[in-house]
Formats: structure tokens, sequence, C-alpha cells
């Protein structure tokens, strides 16, 4: 018999408890004894009138069943002969993320609760983005409380389509509808008198016959090691509980982070040496070869490695009343690792309401929000989409041992959030930024045209090049194509890679305005953040936006590559304007438009903007 | 990734309860420095053993296990306790609270819930204070009782040994926090997904010894307020009237004589109590007597450093 743990999301309005309570009281587990002291307990807080309230059942503390809330995640028990099932219950309020994000985080399976009066709700996006977010990828939208809609089709259709729609971005498998009545029982256990018009199988045979085994990762073998078992001279293992992957004696091992490999001798069990062990088997295995491995280290199969990082990107469950703040240090605890982290910074917070980002200047408690992480030891470990349990992390504060965040781990930060190696020295000029803009006659600058492919911005750049030369200026110009067939040759043209692009751009920038020069950038730039962190990078008083604002239509026409025409086939794909977002800048220092302005107009309009900031002149006289 | 676990590698629901109890048990030694596991002798404590077993296999158990004992224990457990120590060769701690012996405290006398605070509670808090554990497991399951569906497997206690629902650490994936400034400890429970039918049919398939008190034997019992109580040596004081009588019974949780009741069952092996249980008409802690005092007693208990 094998075991489903699932996730029930809903609020007590919904029916929830009452449903769960059905569960177990149809399926017949619940002891006479304990039917007989809830019906004392009903006569004290019950609300429904006449007979057992089952959704006292769930409620466990005290104070909690005073209250009439769930404020904690409550796990439920319950078997049938083809399945065991672990309900992680877990209340429905915003302010409960938390407690959502840790009973998500065992669960395979999401039964969301819909009222049906209601529809969907704030709430049942909230559920729905949390349980994406913590990896479970098989739902059940159960629509609830059906006898208060007079049992009617359309109601259950219309809200079917709700959720479909907003739901598609959440990477759910296919998800099972059901209309339901938790309180008369249609469609719990048994199918009911009410639902003729619904032919699908009750609540409780689905969860018994719904598929478990997808998405277990049986090719990338991990083990986190826990302890080192050397009970005598003659034995050394190591002990651990198979993370994904599988493990035969002779296969190969490479034992992180020293890289050393060997060969896996035996599985030793109390119960006999296995031939074979898959995830969620706690082995201890032995290895053929005396390499040294220790606690913290992880064993994987040689070609399938994890990633190796110490700077982090990671979405950040906040759950305790102390904020955290860029610069915050934590211990951060893996699968296998204990280490010392800071909370660089916080890229943005999710309103999980409706999944828009906004921007934060830490994260509070039940915020959720994505951060870059920096460890002071380098972390092996593998998206948290691929594999929850070396892609997962719990924050621990220092002083009080509270466990006061929980991460998942998106992949290694960027170079933008990398930390240079401490031993690194900037080595200082002995020529002063003065002197400097007394030889060149100008003060240094970042300019850089932005705008859709085929734009202009190559030739404005190269017109403001030879602008600025014949004014006597020194300027040096960046144009994003030659860029990649140089420094940037190993680029691509995925939103990751374009952001480092312009990264690599901006830091060369950055060298070229320290030593007294103007650079000039023509970049397509399509993405907001990227280029608020480019302006960022160069700082503030130096960057100077220009938006080559030529209507796509214009673009297109020119298009002398054929890109567009390539874009729109699908040849190539992610292309801004086309087949990915162009974030139209909205704080541009200049908007030109070469649809409209000639190139003397728009290097005109540059070169004018450029002098009233002061840029083109040395430091005034004394 | 692969659709479908050949046959071989798929996990029974039983083997996924041990490994992640292995696993649980594998992570308090290595982080912990004095960890403890709590004996009762009763079912759970023998599971609990054999997993301990099983999870530091080939090595020895690498913490001791202590036995809070009231000195009112049914003369079996004590010789099973002795018998498993025997045979499996583990380190035994046995601890008697001296002052409450020394002021003759008894359940008859004292009622179960001062007799349970000062001979169990206390002597709990004194045996861990003594051995200067960091960390104690318990067989504890989250499904014995309404107050503890909610409890974490690493449950966090004070320097007082004092439980405070609002200050629990969460719990996510299978990443537990043992961390604890001095003085303080944490409870650790690695059956806690286990139901007491999972209990039952892995002490089945294990074929993990228990004290014989569990299946149905014809036993001198005495019918008090409808618990039937077994009378297991001279210093049962009977009421007025009372007098001991033979029945089939078995005992479906064990501890002290006094205050454990006997249900009246002809199941005298595993497959027929498994057979019981799964027509139960009664949950395993109406036996307890100290459960009857009132509504939320368990929370009260707990808040207090009761196991």
């Amino acid at each position: 018999m094998d075991l489903l743990r699932l996730l029930t999301c809903g609020s007590v309005d919904d029916g929830k408890s009452t449903l769960i309570g059905r569960l177990l009281h149809d399926s017949q587990l619940i002891y006479e004894d304990v039917l007989a002291s809830l019906e004392a307990d009903s006569a004290a807080h019950g609300s429904a009138g006449e007979g057992v309230d089952l959704a006292l059942l769930m409620d466990g503390l005290r104070a909690e069943r005073e209250q009439g809330i769930t404020i904690d995640v409550a796990y439920r028990y319950f078997s049938t002969s083809r399945r065991t099932f672990i309900i992680a219950d877990t209340p429905g309020h915003p302010q409960y993320t938390r407690n959502m994000a840790t009973g998500a985080s065992t669960c395979d399976l999401a039964v969301i609760l819909i009222d049906a009066r209601h529809g969907v709700l704030a709430q049942t996006k909230r559920h729905s983005y949390i349980a994406s977010l913590l990896g479970i990828r098989r739902v059940v939208v159960a629509v609830n409380k059906m006898d208060l809609v007079g049992w009617s089709q359309d109601r259950f259709t219309e809200i079917c389509e709700d959720y479909r729609s907003f739901a598609k971005a959440l990477g759910f498998g296919e998800s099972y509808f059901l209309p339901m009545s938790a309180l008369a029982g249609d469609n719990v256990v048994d199918a009911g008198d009410n639902l003729g018009w619904f032919d699908g199988p009750p609540l409780l045979e689905h969860l018994e016959r719904v598929d478990i085994d997808v998405g277990v990762d049986l090719e990338h073998f991990r083990m986190p090691v826990q302890l080192v078992s050397r009970p005598d001279a003659d034995f050394r293992g190591y002990a651990g509980t198979i993370a994904s992957g599988v493990l035969r004696p002779g296969d190969e091992v490479v034992a992180l982070p020293s890289g050393l490999s060997s060969t896996v001798e035996r599985i030793a069990t109390f119960d006999g040496d296995l031939d074979a062990a898959g995830p969620g088997r706690a082995v201890t295995v032995t290895l053929a070869d005396d390499i040294d491995v220790s606690r913290g280290d992880l064993l994987v199969t040689p070609g399938s490695e994890p990633q190796r990082a110490h700077d982090l990107d990671a979405m950040v469950v906040w759950m305790s009343d102390t904020g955290a703040e860029p610069g915050s240090s934590y211990l951060l605890q893996t699968a296998n690792t204990v280490s010392n982290c800071a909370i660089r910074s916080v890229r943005h917070r999710v309103d999980i309401n409706t999944g828009a980002h906004e921007p934060a200047p830490g994260l509070g408690l039940n915020d959720i929000g994505h951060c870059v992480i920096t460890s002071d030891r380098e972390l092996a470990f593998d998206p948290y989409s691929s594999n929850r349990a070396t892609g997962s992390f719990v924050l621990v504060d220092r002083l009080t041992n509270a466990t006061v965040g929980a991460g998942m781990i998106m992949g290694a930060a960027s170079a933008w959030d990398r930390t240079p190696d401490a031993a690194l020295v900037r080595q200082r000029s002995e020529i002063s930024d003065t002197e400097r803009a007394i030889r060149f006659g100008q003060q240094p600058c970042t300019i850089l045209l932005t705008g859709l492919t085929a734009a202009g911005k190559s030739t404005l750049a190269t017109a403001l090049e030879r602008e600025l030369f014949d004014r006597g200026k020194v300027s040096i110009r960046l144009d994003g194509e030659n860029v990649r067939m140089g420094i940037s040759r190993d680029l691509g043209f995925s939103t990751q890679e374009r952001s480092e692009n312009l990264r690599r751009v901006s830091e060369v920038a950055r060298l070229v305005n320290g030593q007294g020069l103007i650079a000039i950038a023509a970049m397509v730039a399509p993405d907001r953040d990227v280029r608020q962190r480019a302006r960022d990078l160069v700082g503030a008083e130096r960057y100077v936006e220009v938006f080559v604002d030529t209507p796509i239509e214009v673009c297109r026409e020119r298009d002398p590559h054929g890109l567009y025409a390539m874009a729109d086939s699908g040849e190539i794909p992610r292309f801004p304007g086309v087949s990915a977002d162009f974030d139209r800048p909205t704080d541009a220092d200049l908007r030109v438009d070469t649809s409209t302005q000639d190139v003397d107009e728009c290097i005109d309009a540059i070169v004018r903007m450029l002098t009233e900031r002061g840029f083109l002149r040395g430091p005034s006289s004394p | 990734m692969s659709a479908t676990l050949p046959a071989e590698l798929r996990l029974t629901h039983l083997q996924q309860l041990e490994s992640e109890a292995i696993g649980i048990m594998r992570e308090v030694v290595a982080q912990c420095e004095r960890p403890v596991m709590l004996y009762s002798i009763g079912k759970d404590s023998s599971v609990l053993l054999h997993l301990a077993r099983k999870a530091f296999f080939p090595g020895k158990i690498p913490f001791p296990l202590l036995h809070v004992d009231t000195t009112w224990k049914f003369r079996e457990m004590i010789s099973f306790r002795q018998r498993m120590a025997d045979e499996i060769g583990f380190e035994l701690i046995v601890h008697t609270n001296a002052d409450g012996v020394a002021q003759g405290i008894n359940p008859f006398d004292h009622g179960s819930k001062n007799y349970t605070d000062i001979m169990k509670t206390q002597a709990l808090r004194q045996a861990l204070d003594a051995g200067r554990f960091d960390a104690a497991f318990g067989g504890a399951r989250r499904d014995e009782e309404k107050s503890r569906a909610k409890e974490r497997v690493f449950s966090f206690r004070d320097a007082h040994h004092r439980w405070d629902p609002k200050n629990q650490r969460p719990e996510l994936w299978n990443l537990y926090n043992g961390r604890v400034n001095q003085g303080e400890s944490i409870r650790v429970f690695p059956m806690s997904n286990w139901t007491e039918l999972d209990v039952w049919q892995y002490i089945h398939v294990e074929q993990i010894p228990i004290v014989p008190l569990y299946f149905a034997a014809e036993r001198p019992v005495v019918e008090r307020d409808g618990v039937l109580i077994m009378v297991d040596d001279d210093r049962f004081v009977f009421d007025e009237g009372e007098v001991a009588e033979q029945r089939l019974v078995r005992f479906r949780t064990l501890g002290c004589y006094p205050l454990s009741g006997a249900i009246e069952s002809t199941a005298a092996t595993l497959p027929e109590i498994i057979g019981e249980m799964l027509v139960a008409t009664r949950s395993e802690r109406e036996g307890r007597v100290i459960d009857f005092d009132q509504s939320g007693s368990m929370e009260q208990k707990k808040r207090e450093g009761y196991f």
C-alpha cells in the first residue's frame, strides 16, 4: 500500500474542516468515543446546530477551539484498502501564508476548496499560488457547497473556467475539477444523489487512484550524507536518505564538495544489503575507496551533478515577526549543510493574491519574495523545481535559534548579484578625476540608447560618437552587436543572457567612466529591471537613458537582417517586441523617434541634453 | 524524469514511515550533543527502539535509553525491559523520583493528577536535567489525541521543559532545526506520522517483541467506574466490596498498572489485535485514566512538561 500526502486549502467558511471530518467519518475511522467527546464539545462550541460539527474534529488546541479558527498546520491520518493518507490541514487566511507553505512543503497533491456561491476568490488564487510555489503539481479543485447553488451544473462549469484561466501560469499538471457538498456528503466518499450530471469519481476515489509516481526523479542520484558510521575498524559507511535517483552496488558516485569519486560497494541496512535503493529510502552506503566523506557532503552520480555557487536566487517565505532586510545575516540550513549567509537584496515581493511583483525594502511576516542570498560556503544544490530535497533551505536566527524563513532555490544568482572574492583588492589610480576632467574637457557619463531592433540605435550611436569626436570629446562606443562578437561571444538571446550582456557592457562603461571617458552603449535592453541595474551599477548621476522610440511598424519595415520575419516564424524565440516583452522606458532622460526625426535632429537633442547636464565641459574655473 | 517507479524501488507506506523516522533519528544524532531516548516499554517504545537499531546499523544505538520508573509499572514490563537490555545491549538509565518514593506517593492515595505530576513529569525533568540531555526521543504520534495533531517532529522546550504552543518552529520539508541554547532542549517524535494501526502492522511485519500484556490472557482485574484495573501486586488497594476476578483481557496502552485500563478481548495474536483494531470502537486513550479529567487536559499536561 502506498502513501499520499495531501494539502487541503481553504478557509473555515469553505467547509474545509467539514470535508476532512467527512472523509474521516465516512471512511469510518473516527472512533466512537472520539465521536462521543465531539458531541459534548459541539454543545459548547459548535456551529452546526443539532448533530456533530465535523469541523470540531479538526481544531486541535483549546484556544483555537474557542476562537473558532485553525491557526496552524494540523496533520490527519486515514487509510482505505488502497492507500494511506496524510492530510496537512492549513488555514486559509492571508496571515497564515507561512502555515500553508509549511503544510505544502511535504505534500504531493493539493485539494483547493472553492465555495460555489462565491467562486474563485483572491484566497483561491493565493492558495493556488503557494501550492505551485512549493512545488505541488497535482491539484483537485473541489467546488463545495453545491447544495447552496441548487446543484447547478452551469455554476460549476463557470467556476471551472474561471479557475483554468487564472491557473494557466501556475504549472500544475492536469487538474481534477469536481462538484461537491461536504455537508451533505455528495462526491466526498460516495457520489450521492444530487450531482447526477457529473460522471467523474468522488473525491476519495480520485485520491485513491491518482498517479503519485509522476515527477519522481530516478535519474539524478542525490544523497546528503547525514552521518558517517564507523562502528569498528572494518566498516565505514555513509548514512543518509536518497533524495532522488537510484543507487546500486557498482555504481560510481562523486562526493561533493571534494569532487572525489569512488564505487558503491554495499547498500547496507538492518534487513540485509540491498541490490538497489530509490528515492525516499534511508540507507547506509559503503564505498570501495577510502575517500574523505563527512556529514554535509552530497553523494551524486557523475555526469548529472548539481550546481554549485555561493550566491543564490531564491524565493523566500518569511516566517518571523522580525522582518528581513538586505544585509540581515542568518544560518542557512539545507539538507546537507549549515552555513552563514546574508540576504544581499530583495529583488521584489510577490503579491500572493495576484502574483504581481512589487518592490519591497525587505520581507515581513508572511511575505514571499525573490531574494539574493550569499553563503559563506559554496553550496551544492539543484533548482527547487527539479528537486525539492536539494533545492530547499531554511533560515535560522543565530541568537534565538528560531526558524525564520524558508527558501526555494531558483538557481545561482546572476553575475549582477555575485560577490567578488573577498581577497580581491581594488587598485587605485594616481590620476585624479579632476585632472582627467581638465585634460578631456568633459565629465564622464554613460549614454544607453535603448529600443527595439532596427529602431536606429547603432546609427545614432555612431553619429553621436562622430559628433563628440568633432567637438574634441573622448568617448568609447559599445555596440550591443559588436560586443557579442567579442566579450559576449558566449551569450545567446535568452532573458538571462541579454541581462548578462548588458551587465558586461555596464561594467565596461563603468571602467571607462572611471578613466574620464564617455561611454555610448547601443543595446535593446528590453527589461526594465535590468536597465535599472545598469543605472545602479554605473551610478545614477552618470547614467543617461535615451529611448529610441521608433514605432515597431517602422522597425519591421527597415529590418535590414530579416530578424522580425525570423521572429514571426518562431525561428528566433523570445524576440523583444514580437514574442517577448519590451518594457517601454517611462523615465528615460530623452526620447527620440527616428521615424519622425532625422539623425541630426536626434543628435542635436542628445548633445543639448548632455550639455545641459554639464557633461561636455571641464571643471568650472574656481 | 521517469514516469514509472520500478516495483523493486517502490516503498510501502510502512517503509516510507520507517525511512522518515530513521532520517529523523540520524539528524538528531548529527545535530545534538546529548540525545536520549525515552523508553516507556510500551509498544510505541518498542517500535522506536527497533527503528533506532535500524538507523544506526551496523553500529550500536549511540544514545542511552531512559526509563522513568514510577515503581508502579506492571511487573511484566520491568522484566521485559531487562530482557531487551540484555538481548539488544543498549545503555539503560532507570530513574525514579526518590523524593516521591520517600513521601510515599502512590496512585491510590494521591489521585492520578498529583501522582502523575510527581512520579512522571517531575521525575522526567529530574532525569533530563541530571543527564544534561539536549534532545529526547519519544514515541508520541500525532493521531493519538487532538492536541497532538499540530505537534512538531522537533518540539522545542525551554530551560524549564515547558512547551509553548506559540513558540514552536516552522518545520518544512525534512529540514529539522535542532539548535538550542544552554539548558533548552527538544523532544523529538520520529513516529509523528504513524497511526496506531501502522504501529501494529509494523510490529507484525517486523516481528518486534512487545510486552505480553498486549495479548489477551486471563488476568485478575477489578472493575472500577467502568474501567478494568489489573491487580498486579499486593500493593493494590481494594475499595470496599471489591474483589479481583479473572477475565480475558488485554491492554492497548501500558503505564502504571493502577492507571491502565484493560479491555475485554480474545485477541491473543497480532493479526487478531489488528483485526480488532479495524473494527475498533474505542480509541486507545480511553484506557488512560488521566485523560478523563477535563477536555483539553492533555494540552495542559504538555505545557507542564508531561511527555
